[in-house]
């Protein structure tokens, strides 16, 4: 019994493993597509081709493209992803501390969003069909129809206006945990918004799905409470569902953390990679899509894992 | 004290702007069911207030984006003042960070963003349509081929996709509809294909391929119709996806670039603005809103007939 679990966990990270090699082949190679030359773009037109050259030979450009991969890719293995290309310091510098508050305000959301959207999506399916559900459909349908910065910018109006929080997500190394909850607050509340609707709408709709089935109603007949019903009978069952969907939208906050980080000046990841993209800083920009699509990567594994692990009939396998 | 005061009277607002549009949704359904010829008033009839809404911004916005330079009181780009001039009898809206009317910048950026937003998603969906209606078709290895490539392209998320193509090929307009058209053409290629992998096996088909129809004709004539229901509901996704996309980038400063007007440009432009209180910045972000908003409604609504639902 055991043995196939951890069967099915190797297999699926061996197969998690090829994607990232895949992605990352990819993101290297998009490069090589680029028409022309990095280092004649980077020195412009005037250049003497001696310059060029030499400077070619400096960012390793004189080697085949094999070889530049695996030296690129045994750095990237080993922490280094080489230099900025703007400024020439090493990118594991510019990205360390940056990294870490990226991933603080994903979890801070993840945190309060995860929670809400499934008691929501819960009471939307007890209270299916009547005023209460309506009014969430409706809200929940807009609040993923909203530009990430249209939230955000409504949240500064009426929150940061006001005193209460502030507007600008600055925070130091030395800040307490309090004061650093306090001051992202803004910016991990605009992504709960944003990504609370979806979760809540497919925790909803697995679970009616699931009350039409016979089990669910011998329950019913044999005179238990709607809301025993959902929590003990219809949710173990949903539950692989909606771990995929928790994790689809762990996912989505990865990519929407970069909009509002950029509203709210907060010093993460995907600001930098903003900034590096009008900078046209190809190795900055190559190491944070090849953090970003990591992160991707490993959610979808979790889930794919975790939710095999909530059915039973997967787990013990005859 | 003032906070809670604010948080209420926007409360009170929300809900009547929601009794306001829900009246306009009433009346247009009334009238349109009264005008329109028998056919069409009876699928109306059964469309809920929320469709009916959507339809109505979808209709304002179109008018609006093409009557743009006879509604627009002042040019495109053309400096009319001060810099950030308050909200006037002669600027309805007040002026922008350069000193051109925010209202004529509006109504312009109706045109440009939704025009862009438009042409990439009809790109995306010839694409991804296309192809995938012949990877099912034709199926063997030409399927695997289009399906890993299209798997490979998916395991990236697309926004970062998005900057990380930019970054190479440069940012400019015509760079980032074809960088979207492809980023998205994934997702219509994999619903394309599922949609006509049941589509391919029915005795039909079958039928049509032994009568010796070519594949072309076969794809067209005999395939596509039956596909098209869910396609179109895809399409007005994919549309709010790629609209808000590209309202990102232009954000962000790497889409749509000045002078031209532009909704996701204007709120970083003007931004400043929110912090001493005044909320024209948020007008084109709520435009972008309302519009993604309208068109989720319709999809819903359009979905909710496909699949025959009656709740």
């Amino acid at each position: 019994m055991v043995n196939s679990i951890w069967l099915m966990i190797a297999q699926r990270l061996g197969l998690g493993l090829v994607t990232l090699f895949v992605i990352s082949l990819l993101i290297f190679g998009a490069v090589e597509l680029l028409p022309g030359d990095i280092a004649q773009e980077m020195l412009g037109q005037s250049a003497t081709p001696e310059t060029v050259a030499a400077f070619r030979r400096e960012l390793g450009l004189d080697l085949p493209a094999h070889e530049r991969y695996l030296n690129w890719l045994g750095g990237v293995v080993q922490g280094d992803f080489g230099n900025s290309l703007a400024n020439g310091r090493p990118i594991t510098d510019l990205i360390a501390g940056r990294l870490g508050n990226t991933l603080f305000l994903a979890l801070y959301a993840a945190a309060i969003a995860v929670p809400l959207a499934l008691v929501l999506g819960i009471l939307a399916a007890l209270y299916r069909n009547s005023w209460f559900d309506r009014a969430i459909n409706v809200f929940t349908l807009s609040s993923i129809s909203f530009p990430e910065f249209f939230v955000a910018y409504i949240l500064i109006f009426y929150l940061a206006q006001s005193g209460l929080f502030p507007s600008i997500a600055k925070i130091t190394p030395d800040a307490t945990l309090g004061e650093k909850l306090y001051r992202t607050f803004l910016p991990a509340l605009t992504l709960t918004l944003v990504v609370t609707a979806h979760m809540m709408r497919m925790t909803r709709a697995a679970i009616i799905n699931l009350l039409a089935s016979p089990y669910i109603e011998m329950a019913r007949l044999k005179g238990m409470s709607p809301g025993r019903i959902i929590v003990k009978h219809a949710l173990p069952n949903a539950l692989a569902p909606i771990i995929n969907v928790v994790a689809l939208n762990l996912a989505y906050l990865i990519t929407g953390v970069v909009v509002v980080e950029v509203v709210f000046v907060y010093p993460g990841l995907g600001q930098l990679m903003v900034d590096s993209v009008s900078k046209r800083d190809i190795t900055v920009v190559q190491a944070a899509s090849l953090i970003f699509a990591c992160a991707y990567v490993l959610l979808n594994l979790t889930a794919d894992v975790l939710s095999t692990l909530s059915n039973p009939r997967l787990v013990h396998k005859r | 004290m003032d906070a809670l005061i604010g948080f209420l009277t926007a409360l009170l607002w929300i809900a009547a702007v929601i009794v306001a549009a829900a009246g306009v949704a009433w009346v247009f359904k009334t009238v349109a069911i009264a005008l329109a010829p028998a056919g069409v008033a009876k699928v109306l009839r059964t469309a809920p207030l929320t469709a009916n809404f959507g339809i109505i911004v979808i209709i304002v916005y179109v008018t609006v984006a093409i009557l743009a330079p006879l509604i627009a009181p002042y040019g495109e780009r053309e400096v009319v003042g001060g810099e950030y001039l308050p909200w006037s009898t002669t600027h309805l809206l007040g002026t922008d960070n350069l000193g051109r009317d925010m209202l004529t910048r509006l109504i312009y950026g109706a045109r440009n963003t939704v025009g862009i937003a438009f042409v990439t998603t009809g790109l995306a969906f010839a694409l991804g349509s296309i192809l995938g209606l012949l990877a099912a078709t034709v199926g063997g290895w030409l399927d695997q081929l289009l399906s890993r490539i299209v798997d490979i392209l998916m395991a990236i998320p697309s926004l970062i996709f998005a900057l990380l193509l930019l970054t190479i090929v440069g940012t400019s307009v015509v760079n980032m509809i074809l960088v979207i058209a492809l980023i998205d053409s994934t997702r219509v290629y994999r619903l394309a294909r599922a949609v006509a992998m049941n589509i391919v096996v029915m005795d039909y088909v079958e039928a049509a391929r032994l009568r010796g129809e070519g594949l072309w004709r076969l794809i067209v004539r005999e395939i596509l119709p039956n596909a098209s229901a869910p396609l179109v509901a895809e399409f007005g996704l994919r549309f709010c996806f790629v609209f808000l996309m590209i309202s990102a980038l232009s954000f962000l400063g790497l889409g749509i670039q000045p002078p031209t007007a532009d909704w996701g440009s204007m709120v970083r432009d003007n931004a400043t603005l929110i912090t001493f209180g005044d909320i024209t910045p948020l007008l084109p972000a709520g435009a972008i809103a309302l519009l993604t908003v309208g068109v989720n409604f319709v999809v819903d609504w359009m979905l909710h007939r496909a699949s025959g639902l009656k709740e």
